[in-house]
Order: C-alpha cells, then sequence, then structure tokens
C-alpha cells in the first residue's frame, strides 16, 4: 500500500507539473500570437481587396486553402483511430497517448472549418450556408459533418478528463482564478465514486463508438467534394477510402511528432516511451501500406489506359510539370519512410520524429497534388487570359494565411496541454494499481 | 438592315399577334423572336405583373421596371413560361473576328480576361486542321454547377437557362469546379468600373452589376431575350455563326441574318454535336461541325 501511494504521488507530481504558465510556455504563446496578427494582416488585406491577392484564377480556382483544409481533416482523424478503435478494440498501449492524440484531432478540425471560411469570396455571407443551405450540396454534407466531428470529438476529450479535471481543481495551486473557477465547473461535481467512474467509461465507449462513422465519414464527404465533380482525375470513385488512409498516415506521422514534443518539453520520458515510439512506428507502417495499395489503384489504373482527359493530367503528373513534387512526395514521402520503419532502430524516439515529420510534409503537398494539377488540364484549352492563369503559384499573402492556420493550431493545442494534464492520470493510477494487484 | 430584312416583315408581325395573345396566359411581358425592327413606331401590347394591359415600343420599350430589385429577382429566378431556350453555333462560319466576345464582356462589365464567352482556337485531331469555337455556358439540362451550390445562387430556370444570383453567391467556387466546361469566371478583385456602376439596380438576368467574390457567367442574354431580342453574343457576329431560339417552338433565329429555321431540320442536315455528350450534361447548346469546304 506505502508503494501504490508513493507511485500516485509521483505519477501527480509528473503529470501535474506541467499544468501551469511557465516562462517558457508564455514566450511560446507569445510568439505564436504575434505570428497570427502578422498573418492576420494578409488575411485583412484578402478581406480587402478580394481573393485577387491569391494566386488563384479561373482555372485553377482551389489552391493551398483547399488543399490545407483537406490535410487538416486528414490529420484531425487520428484522434478516433487511435482512442476508439485501437481503444475499443483493447489496446493498452495507447493509453499515456490517447489525450494527445485527441487534442491533435479536436485542434485541426477547429481550424479546419475555419479554412473553409478562409478560402470564401464572400465570408461576409456565410449566413447564406444557414438561410439557404442546399441539401444535396457536398458543401453543406462536410460543413455538417465538420460540425459534429468537432462536437463529438471535443466530448471524447473531455469526458476523460473529468476525474482529472477534479483533481486539478484540488491539488493544483498558483494558478489564475479564473481557471480554478474553470475547472470547479468542469469537474461536474466529481466525487470519485466509483459509480461515477462506471458512468465515465460507459461514455467514453458510448462516444469512442459514435466517432468512428462521423471521423469516416467527415472524411469521405471532403474526397467527394472532389470526386462528385466530372472533372478527369478526381472523377474517382475510390476517392473515400483513399483519402481515409492517407489519413491515417498523415494522423499517426502527426501524433509521433506530437509525442516527442510533448515528452521532451513537459518531460514525460518516463511515461512516452521508446516501446509506445515502436508501437507508433509499427502502426504507421500498417497505415502506410494500406495507403500505397491505394495510391497503386489511383495511379496505375487510369495510367493503364490514359484515356481522353485523363491522360494530360497524368502525363504531367508522372513526367511533365508536376513530375518533380508527384515523385518526392510518393517516394521520398511515403514509401522510403515505410521502408525505413521496417527496422526497430528507426522507431526509436528521435528516428521516428524525423520521419514523421518527413511523412507529414509529403503528406501535406500530396494534398496539394490532389487538388491543384487537376485544374490546370481542363477538358478545353487554356486560352485568351494572361499567362498566369495556365498555371498557379501561391502568393505570399496565401501562404502566410495557410501558415496562420498552423499557427492557431498550435494554440489551441498548446492551450488544451497547458491547462490539463496531457497524460491521463487516473487511467494511469488506475493501471499501476492492476500491475500490483 | 436591308431586303432581306423587308422579306421578314409579315413574319414578325405575325409573331408580335401571337405575342399579345400569349400574353394572358404568361403573364409576364411578351417574348417574342422579332429580333430585328427597322422602326421604332411599332407598338406591342403587353401585360404587366400587376395586369394591366400597357402598349410599348416594340423596338425599345422595356415593360420591365429595372430599378424594382424584388420584381427583377423574382423574374429572374422564374424564367419565362412555356419557353426552352437553345443556341446553335455554326462552327463552319465562325473567323475568329471576336465581336461576339468584345459584345460580351462590354455588356457584362467584364475585365479583358473575363469571358462569359471565349472563342478557342482549336485542333481537329484527325486532320489537323484548326477551326474556331466560341464556348459559353451549354445551359445544361443536367447542369452540374447548380447541383453543388451550397446556396442555390446558381439555379436552371423553367425556360432552360442557368442563371447565377451574385448577391446570393458566396463565392466557394465548387461550381467552377465543377463545370467540365470551363464556362465560369470569377471576380477575384474589384469588377471593372466598379465605382461607376455601385448604385445601379442589381439584374439577375444580365448579371450586372458585378460583385466582388462572387462568380458569374454567360446567361443566354436573358435581359435581352425578356426584350425579345436576341443574345448580344448573337447580334454582334458579323458572320452568322450563331442561331439562338426555342427549342419548344422548334424555330431558332440567326443571329446576322435574321432568318429563322426549324432547329430540328437545321440540326439534323448539319451533323449538329454537343460538347462531351458522355458527361450526362445535355447541353443548350449545338455545334455545326467546321466543313473542310467552308
Ligand atoms: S456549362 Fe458549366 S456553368 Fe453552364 S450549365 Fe453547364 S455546368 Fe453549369
Ligand atoms: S461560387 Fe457561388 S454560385 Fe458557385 S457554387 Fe459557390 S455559392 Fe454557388
Amino acid at each position: 500500500m506505502e508503494n501504490i501511494n508513493e507511485k500516485f504521488a509521483t505519477i501527480e507530481k509528473d503529470l501535474l507539473a506541467p499544468v501551469k504558465w511557465g516562462k517558457k510556455s508564455i514566450i511560446w504563446m507569445g510568439f505564436l500570437m504575434v505570428t497570427l496578427v502578422v498573418c492576420m494582416f494578409f488575411y485583412y488585406q484578402q478581406i480587402r481587396n478580394g481573393l485577387g491577392v491569391t494566386g488563384l484564377n479561373d482555372f485553377v480556382s482551389w489552391g493551398i486553402y483547399i488543399s490545407n483544409f483537406v490535410f487538416f481533416v486528414a490529420a484531425s482523424l487520428i484522434g478516433m483511430l487511435i482512442s476508439s478503435v485501437l481503444g475499443l478494440a483493447g489496446s493498452k498501449w495507447i493509453m499515456p497517448i490517447s489525450r494527445i492524440a485527441e487534442i491533435i484531432a479536436v485542434s485541426f478540425a477547429m481550424v479546419a472549418g475555419l479554412i473553409i471560411i478562409s478560402d470564401m469570396g464572400r465570408p461576409d455571407r456565410l449566413h447564406h450556408v444557414f438561410l439557404h443551405g442546399r441539401i444535396q450540396s457536398p458543401i453543406i454534407w462536410d460543413i455538417a459533418i465538420v460540425l459534429t466531428y468537432v462536437a463529438v470529438s471535443v466530448l471524447l476529450l473531455y469526458v476523460p478528463l473529468i476525474p482529472d479535471i477534479a483533481l486539478l481543481s484540488k491539488k493544483q495551486n498558483g494558478l489564475p482564478r479564473i481557471q480554478k473557477w474553470m475547472y470547479k465547473i468542469l469537474s461536474l461535481g466529481w466525487a470519485n465514486h466509483p459509480n461515477q467512474y462506471k458512468l465515465i467509461k460507459k461514455y467514453f465507449k458510448l462516444l469512442a463508438v459514435l466517432i468512428i462513422p462521423i471521423a469516416l465519414a467527415i472524411h469521405t464527404v471532403t474526397s467527394w467534394l472532389f470526386a462528385m465533380t466530372l472533372r478527369a482525375g478526381w472523377d474517382s470513385p475510390i476517392f473515400g477510402p483513399y483519402f481515409v488512409s492517407g489519413a491515417f498516415v498523415a494522423g499517426c506521422a502527426a501524433v509521433t511528432i506530437g509525442m516527442y514534443f510533448f515528452r521532451t518539453s513537459y518531460n514525460l520520458k518516463s511515461y512516452i516511451t521508446d516501446y509506445h515510439f515502436d508501437k507508433m512506428g509499427k502502426l504507421l507502417v500498417l497505415v502506410a501500406l494500406v495507403y500505397v495499395y491505394f495510391n497503386i489503384n489511383e495511379i496505375i489504373v487510369p495510367a493503364y489506359k490514359l484515356k481522353g482527359g485523363e491522360a494530360e493530367h497524368l502525363k504531367s503528373m508522372l513526367f511533365g510539370h508536376d513530375a518533380l513534387m508527384f515523385w518526392l512526395v510518393q517516394i521520398g514521402g511515403l514509401v522510403l519512410p515505410f521502408i525505413l520503419l521496417l527496422f526497430k532502430k528507426m522507431r526509436k524516439p528521435l528516428p521516428s520524429l524525423i520521419i514523421s515529420s518527413v511523412i507529414l510534409l509529403g503528406a501535406w503537398f500530396k494534398r496539394y497534388l490532389i487538388v491543384v494539377p487537376v485544374q490546370q488540364h481542363p477538358y478545353y484549352p487554356i486560352q485568351n487570359v494572361p499567362d498566369s492563369f495556365m498555371h498557379y503559384t501561391p502568393t505570399i499573402a496565401e501562404i502566410a494565411i495557410t501558415v496562420a492556420s498552423f499557427v492557431l493550431f498550435l494554440i489551441i493545442a498548446t492551450v488544451l496541454s497547458k491547462i490539463f494534464p496531457i497524460i491521463p492520470i487516473w487511467e494511469l493510477k488506475e493501471e499501476v494499481k492492476e500491475q500490483i494487484q | 438592315m436591308g431586303n432581306k430584312e423587308k422579306g421578314k416583315q409579315s413574319r414578325r408581325k405575325f409573331l408580335q399577334n401571337i405575342g399579345v395573345a400569349g400574353v394572358g396566359a404568361i403573364s409576364a411581358p411578351a417574348i417574342l423572336f422579332t429580333a430585328c425592327s427597322s422602326s421604332s413606331d411599332k407598338k406591342t401590347k403587353v401585360l404587366t405583373p400587376d395586369n394591366k394591359l400597357i402598349e410599348i415600343d416594340s423596338e425599345n420599350g422595356l415593360a420591365i421596371d429595372t430599378t424594382d430589385k424584388s420584381y427583377l429577382n423574382k423574374i429572374g429566378r422564374e424564367g419565362i413560361p412555356g419557353k426552352k431556350f437553345v443556341m446553335v453555333i455554326d462552327l463552319g462560319k465562325c473567323r475568329n473576328e471576336r465581336k461576339c466576345m468584345k459584345a460580351c464582356q462590354s455588356e457584362h462589365q467584364l475585365k479583358p480576361e473575363q469571358h462569359h464567352l471565349n472563342v478557342l482556337e482549336m485542333e481537329n485531331p484527325s486532320s489537323g486542321q484548326t477551326y474556331f469555337m466560341p464556348k459559353l455556358c451549354q445551359h445544361c439540362d443536367n447542369p452540374p454547377c447548380v447541383t453543388v451550390c451550397p446556396v442555390d445562387a446558381t439555379f436552371k430556370r423553367q425556360d432552360g437557362i442557368v442563371l447565377v444570383d451574385n448577391e446570393r453567391c458566396i463565392g466557394c467556387r465548387f461550381c467552377i469546379a465543377a463545370c467540365p466546361y470551363s464556362a465560369r469566371t470569377f471576380n477575384w478583385t474589384e469588377p471593372r468600373d466598379s465605382e461607376e456602376y455601385k448604385d445601379i439596380t442589381y439584374n439577375m438576368e444580365l448579371n450586372v452589376p458585378q460583385k466582388k467574390g462572387t462568380v458569374t457567367k454567360c446567361a443566354f442574354s436573358a435581359d435581352r431575350i425578356r426584350e425579345g431580342k436576341l443574345p448580344y453574343c448573337n447580334s454582334a457576329c458579323p458572320n452568322g455563326v450563331y442561331y439562338f431560339g426555342d427549342a419548344n417552338e422548334d424555330l431558332v433565329t440567326n443571329g446576322t441574318t435574321k432568318e429563322t429555321v426549324r432547329l430540328s431540320k437545321l440540326l439534323k442536315q448539319n451533323s449538329a454535336y454537343t460538347l462531351m455528350p458522355e458527361l450526362g450534361t445535355q447541353p443548350s447548346v449545338y455545334y455545326l461541325p467546321a466543313r473542310e469546304n467552308s
């Protein structure tokens, strides 16, 4: 018994330690805020002068905003895979990283909604979507499902947080009064009663089941923004699963990066261990394999036939204008990391971090390759327009607004990880208890 | 307006009479394909929206109050009952003079790079010969742009015309992505001369004034049709490339010669085709192939 109490005390000490606003975190937040303000200046310009401040044109009318949106939706899927699918399947190893996955999911999903607004020509008419929304438009499905997904993933994050919030409310000192007050409200009168734990587990399970179809739907519907059109290159019936499998790759990479970051800067080396990185690496191998399979289908099948409009698009992708990016992304961002991760040494924390970063970068450009090049090859020739309409190059303003979305993501993730323990304390305690018994 | 014109006079009168008779049923300003009128002292009877029979000048007369926005929006969305407008483009006659493009851009307040109507230089893949193809919105009967629009800002009217309501459009550009004919253009920045036009009441059928951050495209000159005239591009063409008319009547009128012919016969005799029929969009624009000897 001595032993267990001691252990509990260290757990609490270690995991509650990062829950405060230290100097470092204030500087980090300040940096993020300043960057955000600078980027928002460009958004102000866009509002004032129109989308003309971007590199978009009548042919490539969806650019990095939309590909970035797809990327964010993709990365947000991972919370679902890790905490619900694996959790329901009874995998124990995910416990210390499940909250990281959920925080990443929630933050990405929240910002995804905003990215869509940044792409609108008339954001001042956002209310038209609610006033005049038409159910047959995939955009309406997407908006509905993104909102639902954000709501359910917030709940999925919140429900298992309640006991930890109660603990914070009781034990954590030296916090701003408003934060204390927030804990009090959010803990919903938690009293550590066994029945309450039962209830939490029950609700968590319910949410975990509920989120699976929603998460699949969010990315499938996002893929339909493209697949529902008649454009050669988008008009593909496997876009749904193709996107979903790609999302798992991006998400696993994002979680690995998050794990590394939290482990070092929050001093959690003894909680998020090599073992977890090894497991994540293996998971990445699995999901990457599925993704490679879909890539082969998506590219080889049309490349074999080279029919009508698709031929031009594929040729420019495989050997033409976009070939360099394409092969870098496919080989460097997917196949190579996949092979490397097969080796145990490469699944150690630092190599994992590097490989995951490359995968994530590749995943971003992959979305670009899905969205942009298709539009450069419409069925009818691009004529009687300025040369700049032939190809799309994002402008500084556009890049800055895209950077803003990442900054916003980091802000949300940082705040969440600063006001809540990043590893579920009560679940860890339960595990320790089980082990001792 | 020479001799040819005179020969059409009697036909014009005839149509006018039908127009007046038909007005009672459709209770909207008469729509006739008189197409041309040599003098402006001709009067036509039309029924106003509040059921008054009035006489208007059949040439310049507008029975439409172009300052009443809610009325303009209403008729703009409803279209003209009983009609199914179609266009026929004779590629054999196109000399790439681009008068149509100019007329279109000036009427719709478009910038030089914005095209409702774009004359493309195409190549016949088998013979290698080039020809010119005016490409505009095909006013598809199964329009993908309309299906994807989240706010009903682009819609199909009962007379077959697909229009844009630029006061409703949120600028998502899904319709641009969905249109396989690249028929749509966007106001990426402040539209041409927007200062000058800012006080004009928005007319959906003309889609002016253009608005920043919204999409725009060919409207089949719905405003002109309502006045009983042919589309701007049709009238501007010096080479007789364009025919416009009503598929229900099976009649189309040539924009240059003002000659009215049977649609079905014209299409059949010239082996007309539509663009990319395999996509199932069912265009309302027909093309007559460029003949080698023309
Ligand atoms: S041509 Fe394009 S814009 Fe015109 S109706 Fe068809 S899909 Fe819509
Ligand atoms: S850009 Fe405008 S017209 Fe086109 S789909 Fe979006 S809201 Fe509809």
